[in-house]
């Protein structure tokens, strides 16, 4: 019989290692499957894993892809540490090009300076403001923020596809569900010639910075890290439960906005009915696959990144389905959270017990 | 023979001569790699299947000629104008783009690869390289209504619309109209559900609109789940993209599908024989074969069969055209008079009901 046993001390190597190891697995099990489907694995992790980044405009991609999923990432990740269960960063993402783009069409074809940064601070302050929703219901009706963030996704996407069903809509665009595009002054430039990157990406590694100094260096951070350890050694360090909820909402809010209008004022230009795929949910992932940790962040979101553009080459490659994608990226977190469990159990073999013996079962404290 | 076997010995010559590995007489065994972009996946049952059977189609006809690549569930965020790019960088020449949500990303890429022939559907924006095509669902969406018009006891049609969007409004407006000329009392319910693709807000749009009294219910969403409702209530369905009778066989009288193969054939044989231009606006019907009615149900009285194929026949033949005037709006202001046709520009941005349209149209 096997049973698994809590570790006195969990490898503190082994937590780093482990998105390696995950990698590693994911990495052999696909190798199998290209093998089971009879297509050359060799090839195939060439164009899932090289192909897409051999040019500059790959890398540019690369890069214009990592950037929502940092940013929400980044945010998750600090909530995550303080078990604050936000996982609607899509809708604050969805609220933040929602306010951007409101900036970016009451400016119209204005050449003002004002306003980029405008857009981008109304992005922040929109993103901020949706989580603020799910922030009071907590602290002031202790309502669950998981199913409160999770509904307030649907209802932006659907305040979004009102907007530019009606009043948004472009006056010239023959009554399809877009808004104008925006003008220059309001586009954010280009960082790579010849690429879509935007300054969007130097935002989001900065802000990876911040958050790192936030969590490692100051006491609100420190709060926050203990809040997630240990509820209990907070409440009696007297740390405020309420004003966690909120740092960590709002800053999630705050990194899932900007993420939302840097999308709107980069590659898409204009607000229209869809403006993420899905970054605000895949960033649960990215959080999880960076350990929590905002310089772990970064690494996961440009994996994440690349198992978008590799699923695609792959298609466009090998006429692989589409369903690759997800796949691998469901691939990459079951062995995540397999090491994981491993890091803080062990599996043990406990003989079984057998009723008319005398001898007393093995106790796991004895055989450790 | 002895003409041929001299030019090629000759041309093979000169090449040899000049030192270059004889391009010119490789273009023949080089395929023209055509590529399809999808929203959805191939297995959706509906839209993307129907494309991907014709892209199937048009590897057959074609053979050797060409080669297709495709990439489905390409989302209308930023992220289509990589696929699109990509494609154009991998040497495909045609591609085929299959939402109308791509129309922007397709006219910047488009700019930036003036030699690689892009088609769109549904859009509305044509380049140098850009021509957009067109189903034209209203004469499907006219005779679903001729069907549901004669076949209702409650002279209430339900409608499940996913976007309000000019395409869409074409098809509840010549329903309405297509049953309105075979039954005056008729009226119309619309839902709007705000998905192209969600079986659960279809079965409940389906499930209120027949409460509500619709016995004929149609939709302009890709599942089968009003389809299925109907099934279960004993009323009747109309399917669309696809024939979905497997999911309720007595409940679906006909549909609106589309057969693309025709089309992508034609438009490839023109790339390869160097006919093809940008700038156009192509609309293909019944008459085309792009346009084609699902099986009718053999419940369908012959009564009711014969009114509607005469209608088909007059549709095809051009005698009939589904709006034609009079058309009022539901407010009753005169939208098309008597004896005249809509016009492009009305066609092409329709925002309104017709009469016997209930409620307003969502902003």
């Amino acid at each position: 019989m096997l049973k698994l046993e809590r570790r006195a001390t969990p490898s503190s190597i082994m937590s780093v290692a482990s998105p390696l190891l995950a990698a590693v697995g994911m990495l052999i099990t696909g190798f199998v499957l290209f093998k089971v489907l009879g297509k050359d694995p060799v090839e195939a992790f060439y164009l899932f894993f090289v192909k897409p980044v051999s040019t500059t405009y790959g890398i540019g991609e690369l890069l214009l892809k990592t950037t929502p999923l940092l940013l929400c990432g980044l945010g998750l990740a600090l909530g995550f540490r303080a078990n604050v269960w936000n996982i609607g960063a899509e809708g604050q993402l969805t609220m933040g090009a929602i306010a951007g783009g409101g900036v970016a069409l009451w400016f119209g074809d204005s050449e003002s300076a004002f306003a980029l940064p405008l857009m981008l601070l109304a992005g922040v302050l929109g993103g901020m403001a949706w989580a603020a929703i799910p922030a009071f219901l907590r602290t002031r009706f202790n309502t669950n923020e998981i199913l409160v963030t999770l509904m307030l996704v649907y209802i932006s996407q659907l305040v979004l596809s009102w907007l530019v069903h009606g009043p948004w809509r472009d006056p010239q665009g023959l009554n399809y569900p877009q808004s104008q595009g925006f003008g220059d002054a309001e586009t954010m430039s280009i960082l790579i010639s010849g690429t879509r990157v935007t300054w969007g990406i130097v935002y989001a590694l900065g802000l990876a910075l911040v958050a790192w100094i936030f969590s490692q260096k100051t006491f609100a951070g420190f709060r926050m890290q203990v809040a997630g350890l240990a509820p209990a050694a907070a409440a009696y360090a007297g740390f405020s439960e309420k004003r966690n909820i909120w740092i960590a909402l709002m800053i999630c809010g705050a990194t899932a906005g900007l993420a939302g209008v840097c999308e709107v004022a980069g590659p898409i230009g204009r607000l229209q009915q869809q403006i993420s795929p899905g970054y605000g949910f895949a960033a649960i992932i990215v959080a999880w696959i960076g350990r929590l940790h905002p310089i772990g962040v970064v690494f996961g979101a440009l994996l994440m990144s690349l198992l978008y553009l590799g699923g695609e080459a792959a298609q466009m490659g090998m006429g692989l389905p589409s369903a690759i994608t997800g796949l691998f990226q469901g691939l990459l977190l079951f062995y995540l959270l397999a090491a994981d469990l491993f890091i803080t159990f062990r599996l043990k073999r406990v003989a079984p017990v057998e009723v008319n013996t005398l001898k007393p079962p093995v106790r796991a404290e004895t055989a450790a | 023979m002895q003409r041929r076997t001299f030019l090629k010995v000759w041309s093979m010559s000169i090449a040899v001569g000049l030192g270059v590995a004889a391009p010119a007489a490789a273009p023949a065994a080089e395929p023209l790699k055509v590529a399809f972009v999808y929203l959805g996946p191939r297995s959706d049952g509906g839209w993307t299947q129907q494309h991907d059977l014709a892209r199937l189609a048009l590897e057959k006809a074609m053979g050797s000629a060409i080669k297709t690549t495709f990439v489905e569930n390409v989302p209308e965020t930023a992220d289509s104008e990589r696929v699109f790019r990509q494609l154009a960088a991998d040497g495909n020449k045609l591609i085929f783009a299959t939402s109308f949500g791509y129309m922007e990303p397709l006219q910047k890429v488009a700019k930036l690869f003036p030699d690689v022939k892009f088609e769109h559907v549904n859009g509305f924006k044509t380049a140098a390289n850009i021509t957009v095509y067109e189903p034209r669902f209203e004469e499907g969406f006219y005779l679903i209504g001729t069907i549901a018009g004669l076949m209702t006891k409650t002279n209430t049609l339900g409608f499940i619309g996913s976007f309000p969007i000019p395409s869409v409004m074409r098809n509840i407006n010549a329903m309405a109209l297509g049953a309105q000329a075979v039954n005056p009392k008729i009226k119309v319910k619309p839902i709007w559900v705000n998905t192209w693709y969600d079986p659960g807000k279809e079965r409940q749009a389906a499930d209120t609109l027949i409460a509500q009294g619709a016995d004929n219910v149609a939709q302009n969403t890709d599942s089968p789940a009003s389809i299925q409702a109907a099934q279960e209530k004993g009323t009747y369905a109309f399917s669309i993209d696809a024939d979905m009778s497997s999911f309720g066989k007595k409940a679906q009288l006909s549909g609106s599908t589309e057969d693309w193969s025709g089309y992508y054939i034609d438009e490839t044989k023109k790339v390869l024989d160097g006919t093809w231009t940008g700038n156009r606006r192509i609309r293909w019907g019944l008459k085309e074969g792009l346009v084609v009615m699902a099986p009718l149900n053999p419940d369908i009285p012959p009564e009711v069969v014969k009114v509607f194929e005469e209608k088909k026949a007059a549709i095809i033949a051009g005698t009939l055209n589904p709006f034609a005037g009079p058309i009022k709006d539901n407010t009753g202001k005169e939208m098309v008079p008597a004896g005249g046709k809509m016009s492009e520009a009305t066609f092409s941005s329709l925002n309104w009901y017709v009469e016997g349209v209930e409620g307003t149209v969502p902003k």
